[in-house]
């Protein structure tokens, strides 16, 4: 048994706030209740030891466990910048207790056997949980379908191409008319090919004074607009990958008021930086860009009036040798499993967003888009994120459990930090004093 | 006195100080291009590695004779022979280069920010000749000197642009320096090569579709060329171009009989610029080659002829008389 | 670099009354000043050039063209002198070749600065004959260079500096010994 003591519970399914305790027995919770009603004690081990362990949450908030919806673990094929044990842990590190990493792996998560393969892996690392995105077409060449229902009876609990866009508008109505039916969600990284080509900023001013070929915010709007109208079409969920741009967040508004199913995330690096902040340096560079400065306060409006549903790191891990090259010629992506909760809190502690907003954006609201909750009641999966809004602390890249050091916010001061993330009743990540 | 240039890898990062000091030190280089003994022992032993990743005659030729005329020795590399169609990575191969120990390196890079890049990992000053779309430093100072030359100052002047110049690191360099002495910018071309946010780099810019409207009250124009290499879009049909921003003698009526006229060059005569004007009293092309030698003989000097930091002088109080 | 003036050796009235000497002895020296020509080293040379100048032409009635040296270019040791060296523009508004040239400089010490402005006029021409005054000579010479014309010769140690001071350039005229102090 595993005790929480004296946390303040936040559950946003329940609307929880109270100092409460939590304890967890296998791999479900056990009871969450005041201190002194402590459920029936589990008969002592064969050895004697005792078998309740207990966590001191004094000051810290208990949430429901943190999801993930967007990241790349790139296992199989990347591992020299990340493996699912080295991903894992970092997400552990950054308070997140399930994981959907993104299919664009070498080979392609296309089929069952790359999917099995991925659990197996997640299972031997023993950290946190992973729910794979499988390709919506072949090798995400965008032509045929992949093979959807047999990687969904492997475990994947989404499709996407991410990487790049679903091809075209008749694909993209082939694979969420097919997805409907197996009641899957679509998610897809809207950008359009034509307006991308060449990119590497958004376009601006900041693209003009450096000389960077820059795209405009149409470049992921136009996408957007085009999806939603195939989901209206087909009555398939479709959700928004890492969505960056004002005219993007209007059609999803648009689209949430005519019923449609329509979600969408919105990364850290895109709700606290903007394109002002691009210099030569590619730890600024990912897709989609940093946006405008007017984008991001839109974001962080959406964040706090539920357009937006969920944030989503987009943890995008590479080697330092294939960043270390020019601006133009480096990969896009950014890691960010471990900042995530600490940018979150900035936007709490500027009275951007309440605590209790922040909470769904990372717990219900993911777990809405893949069909499940997330709460902590008796009888709910044993997942947890512990953590504080004033533990003080420093970033370092160089400490990170990622293989990777792409991050832009290296040797950023945070106030606030995951305390203990625990998974099916084990604690996976506790701080370190 | 200014604070010395370490590296040379824009304008924009520049005082209007440490402009003027490059401009003022081009004079005696200026001169020297007239001796009949056009060698200084200045910078003997000294090596100037020449990268340029991107093809050019004119610019490596210019910074090639400025290093050999105050005496110093070039290493020579070139696209066309570059390991980097070997794969090669830009740090590495610039790497290979400094472990030859040159005192500096010129560098023309197609990608924006790669001067910038390599000034990051290497100890030794970095000249930028050119990196992708952003700035062409040393032909902004050498388009400085032939205005100022000509002109008697660079303040406050009426400066056109014509051409391509959302591709144009030489515009940008331009606009960069000539804004720092109050300068205001006219500029024109077709619309998607004139973007609206180049209102937004600082000095005030204003666009017109129409040749005759840029040039009209203009002090000196600089005109740009069509660079069919660095388009990713379709480009516009050659004729049109020259239709709409050719700058002909009868366009040359319309405005200032005083109005310069420049060119970064090569020029393609016949396209931008009608042969007549080319070879016109208005036309400063020539003077701009000429001025070019002197500028970069000054960079170099400033750049790598002396230690950054020396022992006080020895002997003399007045040190630098 | 901390100086401390040690004391004065020539004042206004002695500068004036040794540059006058000086250009007496051009003249007698030369046999007449056609084909002559003085080379003022930036900087104090300048004016010390222009006024021997003058002075010549109250004794001879011609006029002596004066032209102007920067030697920066043409140093060895530019990394010991200033960190931002400045290049200034020479003048010499004749022709060097064939010429009878007098380089005049203020003080004269190891002798590389006149090895310099040597190398300055060679690179101009081939003047005909090329000879040296200065206003002191304070020994300790590093190369095989001596001085036709010699205002003073003053003995020097080695933390000591001669300071000749000219109103056009320092606001003040006379000739100081200083030392430097560490």
């Amino acid at each position: 048994m595993l005790r929480i003591k004296n946390g303040r519970v936040i559950d946003p399914a329940s609307g929880t706030d109270a100092q409460l305790d939590v304890w967890l027995q296998g791999d479900r919770i056990a009871k969450v209740g005041p201190a002194n009603s402590a459920p029936e004690p589990e008969p002592k081990a064969a050895n004697g030891s005792p078998s309740e362990e207990s966590f001191d949450a004094s000051g810290m908030i208990v949430a429901p466990g943190f999801i993930d919806l967007h990241c790349h673990l790139r296992e199989p094929g990347g591992e020299p910048s990340e493996t699912i044990e080295t991903g894992t842990r970092a997400a552990a590190r950054g308070g997140f207790t399930a994981v959907c990493p993104m299919p664009n792996t070498r080979p392609v998560n296309d089929n069952a056997s790359v999917t099995r393969s991925i659990v197996e892996r997640a299972a031997a690392a023993g950290s946190t949980r992973v729910w794979p995105i499988g390709a919506a077409s072949q090798g995400s060449r965008g032509e045929g379908l992949a093979e959807i229902a047999a990687m969904q009876k492997a475990g994947i609990v989404a499709v996407s191409d991410d990487g790049r866009p679903i091809a075209t508008a008749k694909l993209l109505r082939q694979v969420m008319d097919y997805c409907r039916a197996l009641d899957l969600p679509v998610i897809d990284h809207c950008e359009d090919s034509s307006l991308f080509a060449g990119s590497v900023m958004r376009e601006g001013r900041q693209s003009v004074r450096l000389g960077l070929r820059g795209m405009p915010a149409a470049t992921e709007s136009i996408a957007v607009g085009r999806d939603v109208q195939i989901a209206e079409l087909t009555g398939c969920q479709l959700h928004i990958a890492h969505l960056s741009a004002t005219a993007s967040l209007e059609l999803v508004r648009a689209a949430k008021k005519r019923g449609l199913r329509v979600s969408c995330e919105v990364t850290p690096h895109h709700f606290t930086l903007s394109d002002v902040d691009v210099v030569y340096d590619t730890r600024f560079k990912m897709n989609p860009p940093l946006a405008s400065t007017e984008d991001r306060a839109a974001l962080v409006a959406g964040l706090a009036d539920g357009t937006v549903d969920a944030i989503a790191t987009d943890h995008a891990p590479h080697e330092a040798a294939s960043k270390d090259v020019e601006f133009d010629r480096a990969p896009f992506g950014v890691t960010g499993f471990e900042t995530a909760l600490g940018l979150a809190l900035e936007l709490v502690h500027a009275g951007q967003l309440s605590l209790r907003r922040m909470i769904e954006l990372f717990t219900t609201g993911p777990a809405r888009v893949l069909g499940c909750e997330r709460r902590i009641a008796a009888g709910e999966p044993g997942d947890l994120t512990i953590f504080s809004t004033e533990h003080s602390w420093t970033f370092r890249a160089q400490e990170s459990a990622s293989k990777s050091r792409n991050t832009p916010f290296d040797g950023r001061a945070f106030r606030g930090a995951p305390m203990a993330t625990v998974v099916a009743g084990r604690m996976i990540y506790r701080r370190e004093a | 006195m200014p604070e010395r240039l370490r590296h040379l890898l824009g304008i924009e990062g520049l005082t209007a100080e440490q402009i003027l000091f490059v401009l003022d030190e081009a004079k005696p280089f200026q001169e020297f291009q007239r001796h009949p003994l056009k060698k200084l022992a200045t910078l003997r032993g000294k090596t100037v590695a020449l990268a340029f990743f991107e093809a050019s005659t004119r610019t490596r030729i210019s910074f090639a004779t400025a290093a050999s005329r105050l005496g110093a020795d070039s290493m020579n590399l070139q696209a066309e022979s570059s390991s980097l169609k070997k794969g090669e990575s830009l740090l590495d191969t610039v790497r290979t280069l400094d472990a030859m120990k040159p005192d500096c390196i010129v560098m023309r890079h197609s990608s924006s920010g790669a001067a910038d890049f390599v000034a990051r990992n290497l100890d030794i000053p970095v000249v930028n000749a050119g990196d992708g779309t952003h700035e062409h430093p040393s032909q902004g100072l050498l388009d400085a000197l032939t205005i100022r030359d000509r002109r008697g100052t660079i303040e406050n002047l009426k400066i056109t642009i014509v051409g391509d110049i959302l591709h144009s690191r030489v515009a940008r360099s331009n606009i960069h320096l000539l804004g720092k002495f109050g300068c205001q910018f006219t500029l024109c071309g077709p619309s998607m090569w004139v973007p609206k946010e180049l209102e937004c780099l600082g000095p005030p810019v204003h666009r017109v579709d129409r040749i005759e409207e840029a040039l009209d009250g203009a002090d000196a124009t600089i005109v740009l060329r069509v660079q069919q290499e660095r388009l990713h879009e379709p480009s516009l049909p050659l004729d049109e171009y020259i239709q709409l921003y050719q700058l002909t003698p009868e366009r040359l009526r319309g405005a200032r009989p005083d109005m310069l006229v420049l060119h970064p060059g090569p020029m393609i005569r016949g396209l931008e610029i009608d042969p007549a004007v080319a070879d016109g009293p208005q036309s400063c092309v020539l003077e701009q080659v000429t001025n070019g030698l002197a500028v970069r003989m000054a960079l170099l000097f400033q750049l790598i002829g002396s230690k950054p930091e020396s022992e006080d002088a020895k002997g003399t109080a007045h040190a630098a008389d | 670099m901390r100086v401390v003036e040690k004391r004065q050796l020539m004042s206004a009235t002695e500068i004036e009354r040794t540059l006058q000497r000086l250009a007496h002895e051009v003249v007698e020296k030369s046999g007449g000043t056609q084909n002559l020509a003085l080379i003022g080293v930036r900087r104090r040379g300048v004016p010390l050039a222009h006024r021997i100048a003058k002075a010549m032409q109250t004794i001879d009635g011609t006029e002596v063209p004066v032209g102007t040296l920067d030697i920066t270019l043409y140093r060895d040791d530019l990394s010991k002198v200033a960190a931002h060296p400045v290049v200034h523009s020479s003048e010499i508004p004749f022709g060097v070749d064939d010429k009878d040239l007098i380089v005049v400089d203020d003080v004269l010490y190891t002798g590389r600065t006149i090895r310099a402005a040597m190398n300055g006029l060679f690179d101009l021409g081939r003047p005909s004959r090329v000879r040296l005054l200065v206003l002191i000579d304070r020994g300790h010479r590093e190369l095989p260079i001596e001085a036709s014309f010699v205002g003073r010769h003053v003995q020097t140690g080695d933390m000591e500096i001669v300071e000749v001071r000219l109103t056009d350039v320092d606001r003040e005229e006379r000739v100081m010994l200083v030392e430097r102090v560490e």
